[in-house]
Formats: C-alpha cells, sequence, structure tokens
C-alpha cells in the first residue's frame, strides 16, 4: 500500500498501540535546554531513576543566555540558576551538554543539524515548539511540553497519537527578492495560524526542491505557526550533502547504509493526504506581518486587511491586533517607521542567513534611528562569519553581530525590545509582548528586515539596488 | 469487561508521583460557574509571558497568569478592568475561551500557570496540539465543543453554571439542560479518572521498549 513519508517514519517507531488510545512512540533523538528541562530532570530525581539513553540526548543553553559577553558570569539570578541548574543536571545524568562558552553552544535547532545530530527518517523531539524545524531533513520532529521531556528521559518513549495528514505543495520558481521565510509567510497567510493544527504538514514541489537545507528549515520551523504537529520535507541529495562530514553524521560503513535507508523516505506516488493544498510560488512577493498572530501576513506592497476583506479565522482579532499594533486597517504597510531590526532566531540566524543580508547591505548604512541586532544562531555561525569577513560588513553598516543564543525572539534575556517601539524581526512569532510587554513585532525575511534596517521604515527589499540577486 | 476497565487494569500499576488528585470523577460531574475569555488564537506567551519561565519548579506561576492583559504595564495596583479574571462577577474552575486555545509555544507553564490559579477545565472549540497534551497531563481537562455551543456559552448570564461529565463526554449548560459532546481517548479518559500519568505507565512497559531497540537494531 502507498504511503506517505510521514507514515514510513512513523511505524518504523512504534513501540506498541493502546487499543482506542495512543501509540508508544520510540523518540531517536532529544534536545534538551535550560528553561523547559529543569522539573523533568525533578521528577526523575523524585521517582530515583537515571536517564534511560543518556547518548540519545543533547543539551545545549539557548534561551536565556546574554548575547553580549558570554565569557562573564549571566548577571541575571534566575537566568544563570536556570542554566546552572542544567549543567548540574547533564553532569549527574551524563548528557553531553555544548553549554556557554562551547563552540558549539547555539540555538537548539541550529546546532542540531550542523552538527549531524539531525538525520533523516529519525523521530526528533525537544521542550521547544520549533523543533519542527528538524523535520526538514525528512523527519518526524516535534515540541513537546515538560512532562512528556521527562517521559521520553525516563524511557525514550512518547504516548502520541497519529495525528492526519496533510500536503502543502509549492511549484514554481520564486521571483528575485523571495526567500524563504516569505514561502511559509504567505502559505500562513492563505491557511491562517490554525490551518494545520492536528496535521503533520509535509512540504513539496519543485519551488521547495530547489531550496538549500537552511532554507528548508526556515519553513519547517514556521510548520507549528499553521498549529502543525511538524512539518517535513522528503530527503534528497541537498539533505545527503549538507549531513555528510558534520560531526556527529554516520561515518564510513555506517554513512552507505543510512544513505541507503534515507533513500527510500518519500512519500510514495499514490499516497493519500487528509488535506492538500497548492500554491504557485510565482504568486509569492516578499511577506511582512501585520497583526498579532503569524498568519496575519501580507505582500509587502499590499494594504493591511479591512473587516471586510480578511480571513474569516482572523475577523474577531483584527481590531484588538490593530489596536496593540497601532496600525489602521486598509492602509499600506510599507514606509511604517520601524525603531528595532532582530535577525536572529531558530527560523532566521544561519550562516546564509548572514550572508544574504551581508551581500545586501554591503556599502549600504542603516538609518541613524535605528537599531540593528544581528544574532547568529550558534558559534559556529558565528566563527564563520568572522572567517567570511560578515562581521566587518556589519560593523560598517552600524549593525551590531552579538552571540548566539534565542535573544530578542521571546525576550527571555535582557534583549528585549521596548514597548510601543516597532521590530522588524526574522523571528517566528508577532504576539503581543513576544519581544517584550508592548513590543510590536512584524515578521519578514531576513532580505526585509535589511532593507527596512536601510531605510528606517518598512520597504520592498526589491526597490534597492541588491549585489546578491541569488534566492535562498 | 469493557475496553475502559481493561486500559484501567493495565495502568493500575503503581501510585503515581504527586499528580493532582483526580478531579472528575463522580455520578454527577464537575458543576462549576465559568470565567469567560471570548478570545480566539490565545497564545501560550499570553498564558504565561517569557519572563516568567525562569523558574526550576513548577509552583507559583497561577499569580502570573495572563499578566500582561491582568496588569497595565506589569503593574499589579493597576489593573484592567475590563479583563475578565479582574472582574467580580466571573467566578469558578473552568475558563471558556474562543477558538484555537493555546496555540504557540509548548511551555508546559502554561498548563501549570492554569492549574496553580485553580482552573481544572478550559473550553474552546478548538485546541493546539501541544497544549492539549499539556493540560492533560497536569490534569487540566480541555472540552472541545463545537463553535456553536461555545457561543451559547458565551452569551449566558454570570450566575450560570455548566456541567461537565468526563465519563460521558458531555458538558451540559445547567439552565437549559443543552448539552455537547466532547472528544477525549479512552486511556486519557482512564488516566484522568484514576489519577494515573503516562510516565507511570511508559515505565511499566520497559521491557516492551528495550525488547523493541533489540529488535531495530
Amino acid at each position: 500500500m502507498a504511503k506517505t513519508l510521514f507514515e514510513k517514519i512513523w511505524e518504523k517507531h512504534i513501540v506498541k498501540t493502546i487499543d482506542d488510545g495512543p501509540s508508544v512512540l520510540y523518540i531517536d533523538r532529544h534536545f534538551i535546554h535550560e528553561v523547559t528541562s529543569p522539573q523533568a530532570f525533578t521528577g526523575l530525581n523524585n521517582r530515583g531513576i537515571k536517564v534511560f539513553r543518556p547518548k540519545q540526548v543533547v543539551a545545549t543553553a539557548d534561551h536565556n543566555v546574554p548575547t553580549l559577553n558570554q565569557h562573564l558570569p549571566i548577571k541575571e539570578e534566575l537566568s544563570r540558576k536556570q542554566v546552572e541548574t542544567l549543567v548540574k543536571n547533564c553532569t549527574e545524568h551524563n548528557i553531553e551538554l555544548f553549554g556557554l562558552g562551547h563552540p558549539f553552544q547555539g540555538i537548539v535547532h541550529v546546532i542540531g543539524p550542523e552538527l549531524g545530530v539531525t538525520q533523516p527518517g529519525m523521530t526528533i523531539v525537544c521542550g521547544d515548539s520549533h523543533t519542527s524545524t528538524h523535520g526538514a531533513f525528512g523527519s518526524i520532529a516535534f515540541g513537546i511540553g515538560t512532562s512528556e521531556v521527562e517521559m521520553v528521559m525516563a524511557t525514550q518513549c512518547l504516548l502520541q497519537s497519529k495525528p492526519k495528514l496533510m500536503r502543502i505543495t509549492v511549484d514554481g520558481e520564486l521571483s528575485k527578492g523571495v526567500v524563504s521565510k516569505d514561502i511559509v509567510l504567505y502559505i500562513l497567510s492563505k491557511i491562517t495560524a490554525s490551518g494545520a493544527t492536528g496535521y503533520a504538514v509535509e512540504f513539496a514541489g519543485s519551488a521547495i526542491r530547489s531550496l538549500s537545507m537552511e532554507a528548508r528549515m526556515t519553513i519547517c520551523n514556521m510548520s507549528i505557526e499553521m498549529g502543525g504537529r511538524c512539518g517535513l520535507i522528503a530527503a534528497d541529495e541537498t539533505t545527503f550533502e549538507y549531513i555528510k562530514g558534520k560531526p556527529l553524521s554516520p561515518k564510513g560503513e555506517h554513512w552507505e547504509k543510512s544513505l541507503t535507508y534515507w533513500k527510500t523516505l518519500y512519500s510514495d506516488k499514490d499516497a493519500v493526504f487528509d488535506k492538500e493544498y497548492h500554491f504557485k510560488a510565482e504568486d509569492i512577493e516578499p511577506m511582512i506581518t501585520y497583526g498579532t498572530n503569524p498568519g496575519m501576513g501580507i505582500g509587502v506592497t499590499e494594504t493591511i486587511p479591512t473587516t471586510e476583506t480578511i480571513n474569516e479565522s482572523d475577523k474577531s482579532g483584527l481590531s484588538k491586533s490593530l489596536a496593540y499594533m497601532g496600525l489602521q486597517q486598509g492602509s499600506a504597510i510599507k514606509g511604517q517607521k520601524i525603531d528595532y531590526v532582530f535577525i536572529g532566531s531558530c527560523t532566521n540566524s544561519r550562516i546564509e542567513d548572514l550572508r544574504l543580508v551581508a551581500a545586501f547591505v554591503k556599502g549600504k548604512k542603516k538609518a541613524d534611528d535605528v537599531e540593528v541586532w544581528i544574532v547568529p544562531g550558534s558559534k559556529q555561525v558565528e566563527a564563520q562569519a568572522v572567517k567570511e569577513g560578515i562581521d566587518k560588513i556589519f560593523e560598517e553598516a552600524g549593525f551590531m553581530l552579538r552571540q548566539p543564543g534565542c535573544s530578542a525572539c521571546l525576550g527571555m534575556n535582557e534583549d528585549k525590545i521596548p514597548a510601543g517601539k516597532y521590530c522588524i524581526s526574522t523571528s517566528n512569532r508577532n504576539f503581543e509582548g513576544r519581544q517584550g510587554a508592548g513590543a510590536r513585532t512584524l515578521l519578514a525575511s531576513p532580505l526585509t528586515a535589511a532593507a527596512a534596517a536601510i531605510t528606517g521604515v518598512v520597504t520592498d527589499p526589491r526597490s534597492l539596488p541588491n549585489p546578491s540577486e541569488g534566492g535562498l | 469487561m469493557n475496553s475502559t476497565s481493561k486500559l484501567s487494569n493495565s495502568i493500575k500499576h503503581s501510585q503515581n508521583s504527586g499528580n493532582p488528585e483526580p478531579s472528575f470523577g463522580g455520578q454527577g460531574g464537575f458543576v462549576s460557574r465559568f470565567v469567560p475569555v471570548n478570545i480566539e488564537n490565545i497564545d501560550t506567551d499570553q498564558i504565561i509571558p517569557a519572563r516568567f519561565l525562569k523558574a526550576t519548579t513548577k509552583e507559583g506561576f497561577g499569580k502570573n497568569l495572563f499578566r500582561d492583559w491582568k496588569y497595565e504595564n506589569d503593574d499589579e495596583s493597576n489593573p484592567k478592568v475590563d479583563f475578565p479574571l479582574n472582574q467580580s462577577q466571573y467566578a469558578g474552575e473552568i475558563l471558556v475561551a474562543g477558538k484555537n486555545f493555546g496555540c504557540g509555544s509548548s511551555r508546559e507553564h502554561a498548563a501549570w500557570a492554569l492549574a496553580d490559579y485553580g482552573f481544572k477545565v478550559v473550553v474552546s472549540s478548538f485546541f493546539a496540539d501541544i497544549f492539549r497534551n499539556n493540560a492533560l497531563n497536569n490534569g487540566v481537562l480541555p472540552v472541545q465543543v463545537s463553535e456553536n455551543f461555545l457561543q451559547k456559552i458565551f452569551s449566558l448570564s454570570n450566575e450560570e453554571t455548566l456541567t461537565v461529565n468526563l465519563e460521558k463526554q458531555t458538558i451540559t449548560i445547567n439552565s437549559t439542560g443543552e448539552s455537547d459532546f466532547f472528544e477525549i481517548n479512552s486511556y486519557k479518559k482512564t488516566c484522568l479518572l484514576n489519577g494515573y500519568d503516562d510516565i507511570d505507565y511508559l515505565l511499566s512497559i520497559k521491557e516492551d521498549i528495550e525488547k523493541f531497540e533489540t529488535q531495530r537494531g
């Protein structure tokens, strides 16, 4: 029988299924960080048990860490305690930790792939909703709560009900100035922030196939913003090429064996999905959000919807959203004044994102009254940026290259956007207060964010000279 | 023996580790007034803002539930008077909210905050997947009703009560007798009715898990 990619992986990981209940799903890789793991370790300690398969757990500190002066002790007491607790727990339970100061430290969803921990066909979880990122490698990867973190630590398994299956196909070629972030913001604007709830979402089509691994990660990363249980893209040569030679990827004979298996992981021709969407890449322009959920997005040249034109799902929330954002129905988003630019987060903080921004801003200067924070996704990304001289380009443009962490995506550390200020952000959520109490977030691609950094207002990146011009 | 009691036997192996007392047992169901928050797409950043996630224990999140909707400028002496949690006419252990409740971040702190505040049930016409699991793992029952039924609840006066009957999987507006059915799988139902948790169950099948690991090589 024809099977979907999701089903092929899912079935290989079922330990047993409870009648009229969930399945016991075996988990291959478990990422943990300082914020959602401490209570799980306490739970294990209270039960007097150790982590069952510590070698399948990888830890890093990312949510809480400062992005300046990481060599100094963390000033904020509660953050410091949380990070110290992670170190202590990892030591006690023999878990590999890429903590502060380690050359592999970084945002959990950036380091997993770049270390080669993330591989096709795996089940991967983390106490973080953006675990969906890892699905870009053709794996089932999803975010879990802390009780579930404890379950995986205790038994390497979770109780899960099989989600419904959705396929989103994007065919065609992206226009100049349009990148993978625009694809996912466009899909979100069409299917809404709850459009994929209850579904595992496979992204397919020629526009997806043509993307690099980093660009694919951006798309799967935001599948949770549609409500998707996970997002996944079948592995192909691009995937294998990316994984090969990574520090923790399979080597030698093991590599060949893995490759043979990975090549079987795709949705069969006649596989059936519960729901399908089709979009054309040519219809997508640089996107930006105007509201307070990631589904509230428009093309950068479009006007903010009115209660008459908006989709049913966001109708009741439009006035509240726009009141929070200080924006008007029916007005243009282009030209909206910006105070901060944040380029970072597990969505867009990888080396290709930084290269794209650097190529675009080379020889340009930021607007005087805009503050620009570039936060690399990992120490490796940071080192690579320095090696390529990208840091110098940023410095000349007046951008600040900070140190790796989740930073202003959620403002758990000091990197908060002040109340009432507008931030164009390459992160994933524009919820009220997400980047700091009262902060107003406009989500966009790194290119659109960079354009706003130069002009100080929301700008169509295609209207400025761009020496790079490549698709991402 | 029906399937639920069979399941009950198979997971009734240990008294677990401090989960809340089962709340939904008994013949009559669970009766309470309710607090309506008629807003759609309530994300977990609103339920508990990120700055309160720095704790290393599960306690004390209730006081920061909906923090930035409750207070002006984070000032406890300056409550937002139009937010239902600040309005004395509303009370009860049932929160009723607009569709797509609990979307966004996977933070279980949202479920801890709701439970700590005193909510035992959340009613909505749609729940985000991760929140649903987190709620169930903390003895907070997500009751998904039709949009029509949800709007009926929102139109009720603040004195009215609802009955949630987990055994029958129904929620009833007591003044009118109108009722809606909600879904929950029989495994989770048994867990909630008896106060069992998933970790106990998973630990009890560890031999199966080890066998699975060996077989897959």
